[in-house]
């Protein structure tokens, strides 16, 4: 029987803006998360950091107008908004490291249950692996979200009870945002928030390899 | 009083050894020394120990010396998904790699630029990173030890330099420019302009002048990614 439907990576983008507080300073990681800066509610007015040095990043540069000194973390030419700063790396990862930054939102191979994150390196995959500024977000982020989908494409779950992918942080994630479910990682384990449109916490669990706590009623997942 | 300025790529790297450990600038495209990569090239220097954020992209920026194989081990923290002369030559132990968190790489060369000989940090504990490091609790929390990074050189990019080597740089091509410019014996930067002493506000330096050492202004290449 085919599954039911799930959230796209554009909606699962869209749920996760709305964890945004107004006038935060956010930083947002590959995949995912990137396209999280498309799709802020209207009336929240966020900051975003990025690793090489920008603070007021604002919107992806249109054709004709990039500027290759002005780039993301991806290298995608971006432009900053008024008010914006330059500032070298060590002072980037300082804003990420030391707790300044409000948000910080990832992409993620796997999450523990205890909040563990793997996201720069695939057990066996060739090549080097890499860790850019994932390690120092992941240990200094005052607030970590996690955007991903809820299994791979093979079907495993990637909410685990113990990362068997290399990690970048121990007990770190604070909130995971997937196609089928919000989820907050709590002292008494991982709670489950609310689920896609027509899924139950029954069905979520049955994806989910970590045990899920679930409150009698758990919420639909808002777009909006 | 020795003049900075030098008169060509070239004369600029010429005296750099085998063996030599160098830092280069630059992210994501932005603010690489690629005319100095390209004179160094051609000057053949190899068995190179380079630290940089990534091993280059495709043969642009550090792609050039792994297709010439003359970097024997680099410290970087994102190799990067067009690092492809990088990663054939690290499949084949042609060279051995130290991955280090992003911000870690800024923090140990600047301490490396303080005089400093190690700071404790919570990033990588439980990681790969962690391996080999000294781990205790400070304040309740479990830390490791990481040690500076210095180098012999620093190949940098800046946007200006003044006549004496203050130097101001634009946009997001900063990046590890100003820490790396610090941290080595000997810092060479390519700039696309030298203008005369006085004429950067001292208000808008970016890298004071006693961080550099060499300068040469390059028309080149700009972006080489």
């Amino acid at each position: 029987m085919p599954d039911k439907p799930r959230l796209t990576r554009e909606q699962i983008a869209r749920r996760a803006a709305l964890e945004l507080p107004d006038g935060a300073y956010v930083n947002l990681g590959w995949g995912i998360p990137n396209l999280i800066a498309d799709y802020l509610p209207s009336g929240i007015k966020v900051f975003f950091h990025s690793e090489n040095g920008i603070l007021g990043m604002g919107r992806r540069a249109k054709s004709g107008e990039e500027d290759y000194d002005l780039v993301d973390a991806m290298k995608v030419p971006v432009t900053v908004m008024p008010g914006a700063s330059f500032f070298h790396q060590a002072d980037a990862h300082l804003m990420t490291r030391g707790g300044h930054l409000d948000v910080a939102i990832l992409g993620s191979f796997q999450v523990s249950e205890k909040g563990d994150l793997a996201n720069w390196k695939i057990p066996g995959a060739k090549g080097s692996g890499n860790i850019g500024g994932a390690m120092d977000i992941a240990a200094g982020a005052k607030m970590l979200i996690v955007c991903m989908e809820h299994t791979t494409k093979e079907g495993a779950s990637k909410i685990v009870r113990q990362c068997t992918y290399p990690l970048t942080g121990l007990a770190c994630v604070n909130t995971i945002v997937t196609d089928l479910a919000v989820i907050d990682v709590t002292p008494e384990g991982l709670l489950l928030r609310e689920v896609a449109p027509g899924w139950s916490a029954g069905e979520v669990q049955k994806h989910t390899e970590a045990k899920l706590i679930a409150p009698a009623r758990v919420l639909e997942m808002r777009l909006a | 009083m020795k003049r900075k300025i030098y008169p060509d790529l070239d004369s600029t790297v010429a005296d750099i050894p085998h063996g030599a450990r160098i830092m280069f600038g630059g992210f994501g495209g932005a603010g690489f020394p690629n005319n100095l990569i390209q004179a160094l090239s051609r000057q053949g220097a190899k068995d190179l120990i380079a630290i940089s954020n990534n091993c280059g992209t495709r043969e642009g920026e550090l792609g050039l010396l792994f297709r010439l194989e003359r970097i024997r081990h680099i410290i970087a923290s994102f190799p990067g998904p067009h690092s492809n002369y990088f990663q054939e030559q690290f499949a084949a132990g042609k060279v051995t790699l130290e991955l280090v968190p992003q911000g870690i790489l800024c923090e140990r060369m600047r301490a490396a630029a303080a005089g400093l000989l190690g700071f404790y940090t919570t990033v990588g504990v439980g990681t790969e990173v962690a391996a080999g490091k000294e781990e205790r609790l400070i304040d309740g929390k479990r830390c490791i030890l990481e040690s500076p990074i210095a180098a012999d050189y620093a190949f940098i990019k800046a946007q200006k330099a003044d006549e004496l080597g203050n130097l101001t740089y634009r946009l997001a091509a900063r990046n590890f420019n100003p820490i790396m410019a610090m941290a080595a014996k000997t810092t060479i930067v390519e700039v696309e302009e030298i203008v005369p002493v006085g004429a950067i506000d001292p208000e808008n330096v970016i890298t004071p002048a006693i961080f550099v050492h060499r300068i040469v202004q390059a028309k080149g290449i700009r972006y080489a990614g």
